[in-house]
């Protein structure tokens, strides 16, 4: 079987450019050809275009030094997720020719070289090129071989936009040529510790590993080397492992004639609701993140609302027309009624085995039964009037936590572990006003207390009185004033220094108070 | 059933057959709900029951032990619910939901969780109607939940309330908030009330009866 492996060189940098996470001005800077640039971790170099490679920029180089042979070098950030996924459009552009591709890794993959079907191997790879340009993927280089080793390093060694293949059975004429170093290559598992040692024994070229006896080198290198020795000989009996194509899971419910009414169109996608759930079963899939949009019914098919849903379990039929009712409520009136929904769409962002989520024997996980018991509160009083409780890191108490609405995950919060200087000190209060209540406290004479610019207090506290208590309180103890020192560059803060004060009354409740130029604020209470 | 032995204190005895016949009546088993051991000889918490609290920390201590045991709580109409407070004092975040502003649907919103999880925290925003009490109550023996009302309630099982506290580590002007001993009683309908005083919270470890670090230091000296 005759194997074609399509390479893109230094994918990195051809995914990040196209990503375009850089800013603008970089990318006019850097989409031209010649302009060099690099995907860099923090330290070192992780791949760099031919231009930067002129410059003598090369692969694990410090960051450092690769900016100093080359001041100009555009400097990208590393990431594997955004490699995969610029790769996703060559993979499905190279299936639409020709099914059962095998991605190796992102910038390389492998199929079953056509034979006559393109008017041979040739046209073949003609094609891919033509095709692969054709979707903005300028540099390919395409090889084809008996077997896969052979595939890639014929590859390696084609023009852009260029294909070169070995005949049949040619395969160990070619690679006895190449130097052991491409053993390196592409290899994450000690090829290099064996390249150096080959090199040290005078074995410099394939052709050299390759006329050795197998069983020698068995002996002397293990198993490893038997696998090199093999694919040296140009017998690599390893298929690439193709993939399926994905599903086309995204469901789609057209109305006709448009509907304006939420219930109305609740009530239209249940079936289809059904049908998506189903559909995903089938597969033995469960959804655990939908996105529902909702299209207008006239030429642009505008976008009316879109929203990703996540589930705290998963997403049944019942959950989706919920999320489709809740969604299309808070989209405003106004909107609805002036563009009536002509399709909605559910996309499944998430889908995970079913048996990932199946009941176990003794439960486990979120409780389906608190599932059903949410979904109704829901209902009754809207999606984000259930909350989860999490703790985040902060220094006022109000900081210090914050309400996830059920079945959303926690995004962007603070790390409560680190030591956040200046925080209120343990234990903490046992409530937390989200607004806090004006306080007056005044010292013995009746005088307000106020914190000077040197974070001292003008008077001792003697009184206070604040919403909750009826009356003025005679203050048993006090502690503070802890000076409050953020957000002082913000204009809104006031220019006198903010302090706070526990203070605890005669009748031994204790509260968090805070003084700002605009006066005293009970903001927790020891209760 | 085996006749119970000659051996055994008569009082004992009595306590059994009263608590097999509160266990009985509706016809539900009324099963204990883990307490805190700090409160465990004053107070046992039943499934079916409503009980009153009037401060937040101790309606997070009722909430704490079966929270670690694997209970689901839910906490309705308590916006100022303190959320590291109660995660200090051992409830179980993960375990909890919350309903910080149910609005007029308090009572609704109360019922859908009783139905489904095992504890449930309410802060009534107003007066309870005896009427609308029942009816929840008769909910709660069906569905073996157990309510913590943080406010009144007509006709709760028992009202365990904050006498009197004193906080400790603050003086005028210097220190910081560290313990505090409480003294909470119980009150069970028209018997009188027990108490006991508390470190709530301790200083250092968990809530703890103050009297037994007396008695040790007694049994010491």
């Amino acid at each position: 079987m005759r194997v074609l492996v399509v390479w893109c060189p230094d994918w990195p940098v051809v995914a990040a450019l196209s990503d375009g996470e850089v800013a603008d001005g970089e990318v006019a800077a850097a989409t031209g050809p010649v302009a060099p640039a690099a995907v860099v971790t923090r330290s070192a170099v992780v791949a760099c275009n031919t231009r930067a490679r002129d410059h003598g920029v090369r692969r694990g180089m410090r960051r450092r030094d690769a900016q100093s042979r080359c001041p100009e070098l555009l400097l990208l950030d590393d990431n594997p997720d955004r490699d995969v996924r610029a790769f996703e459009p060559v993979l499905a552009a190279v299936e639409a020719l020709r099914p059962g591709v095998a991605p190796l890794r992102p910038g390389l993959l492998a199929i079953r070289a056509p034979g006559r079907f393109y008017g041979g191997e040739e046209h073949a790879a003609a094609l891919i090129a033509e095709r692969l340009v054709a979707i903005g993927v300028w540099d390919v280089r395409i090889g084809i071989a008996d077997d896969l080793f052979s595939a890639e390093q014929a590859a390696r060694r084609a023009e852009v936009q260029g294909w070169r293949v070995i005949v049949p059975e040619g395969s160990a004429a070619f690679l006895s040529d190449l130097p052991v170093e491409v053993l390196e290559t592409g290899s994450d598992d000690g090829g290099g510790d064996l390249v150096g040692l080959l090199q040290r024994l005078g074995l410099r070229h394939l052709g050299d590993l390759a006329a050795l006896p197998a069983r020698d080198v068995l002996t002397r290198f293990g198993a490893y080397g038997a696998k090199v020795h093999r694919l040296a000989r140009g017998v690599d009996p390893v298929q690439p492992a193709t993939r399926t194509p994905p599903p086309d899971l995204v469901t789609e419910v057209v109305f006709e004639p448009p509907l304006a009414s939420v219930e109305a169109i609740c009530f239209s996608v249940r079936q289809q609701a059904e049908e998506f759930v189903a559909r995903l079963g089938e597969r033995g899939l469960v959804s655990t993140a939908v996105r529902i949009e909702a299209e207008a019914d006239d030429v642009r098919r505008s976008l009316l609302s879109s929203r990703t849903w996540v589930h705290s379990r998963w997403f049944g039929a019942g959950d989706v027309v919920d999320r489709v009712h809740w969604q299309l409520q808070a989209t405003p009136a106004g909107v609805l009624v002036g563009a009536p929904v002509g399709l909605v769409r559910f996309v499944p962002e998430t889908v995970e085995p079913a048996a990932a989520h199946a009941d176990g024997l003794w439960g486990g996980g979120t409780d389906d039964r608190v599932d059903r018991g949410v979904a109704r509160v829901q209902a009754m009083l809207g999606y984000d009037a259930v909350v989860v409780p999490v703790r985040q890191g902060g220094r006022s108490p109000a900081d210090r936590q914050a309400h996830v609405p059920w079945g959303e995950r926690p995004t962007g919060l603070r790390p409560p572990d680190l030591p956040w200087p200046g925080r209120v000190p343990s234990p903490a209060p046992t409530r937390v006003f989200a607004e806090p209540w004006a306080t007056s406290v005044v010292g013995a004479a009746g005088q307000p207390v106020v914190v000077t610019d040197r974070g001292a207090v003008s008077c001792v506290p003697a009184r206070f009185h604040s919403g909750s208590t009826a009356g003025w309180q005679p203050i048993d103890s006090w502690a503070g004033p802890w000076p409050v020192d953020e957000q002082w560059w913000e204009s809104s803060t006031g220019s006198r220094p903010a302090a706070r004060f526990q203070i605890v009354g005669v009748d031994g409740r204790a509260w968090l108070m805070r003084c700002d130029d605009r006066g005293w604020w009970t903001e927790a209470s020891y209760d | 059933m085996s006749a119970p032995t000659v051996l055994e204190p008569r009082d004992l005895q009595l306590r059994q057959l009263q608590e097999r016949i509160r266990g009985m009546q509706d016809g539900v088993p009324r099963i204990p709900v883990i307490t805190h051991p700090a409160l465990a000889d004053l107070l046992q918490l039943r499934t079916g029951g409503a009980y009153e609290v009037d401060s937040a920390s101790l309606a997070m201590l009722l909430l704490a032990t079966p929270s670690q045991e694997g209970a689901w709580s839910a906490v309705v109409g308590a916006a100022d619910f303190g959320i590291e407070a109660a995660a200090e004092l051992g409830v179980d975040l993960t375990r909890t939901v919350l309903v910080p502003d149910p609005g007029e649907h308090w009572l609704e919103a109360t019922a859908a969780l009783v139905d489904v999880v095992s504890l449930v925290l309410l802060r009534p925003p107003g007066d309870v109607t005896a009427r609308a009490a029942s009816r929840m109550d008769a909910r709660l023996r069906k569905r073996a939940s157990t309510l913590i009302v943080w406010g009144r309630w007509p006709g709760s099982e028992a009202r365990i309330s904050l006498r009197s506290s004193s906080w400790s580590g603050v003086g005028e002007g210097h220190g910081r908030l560290t313990s505090r001993r409480a003294v909470i009683a119980v009150q069970r309908g028209s018997a009188p009330a027990r108490e006991t005083e508390l470190w709530l919270p301790a200083a250092e470890g968990p809530v703890r009866r103050v009297r037994a670090a007396a008695d040790a230091r007694a049994a010491l000296g």
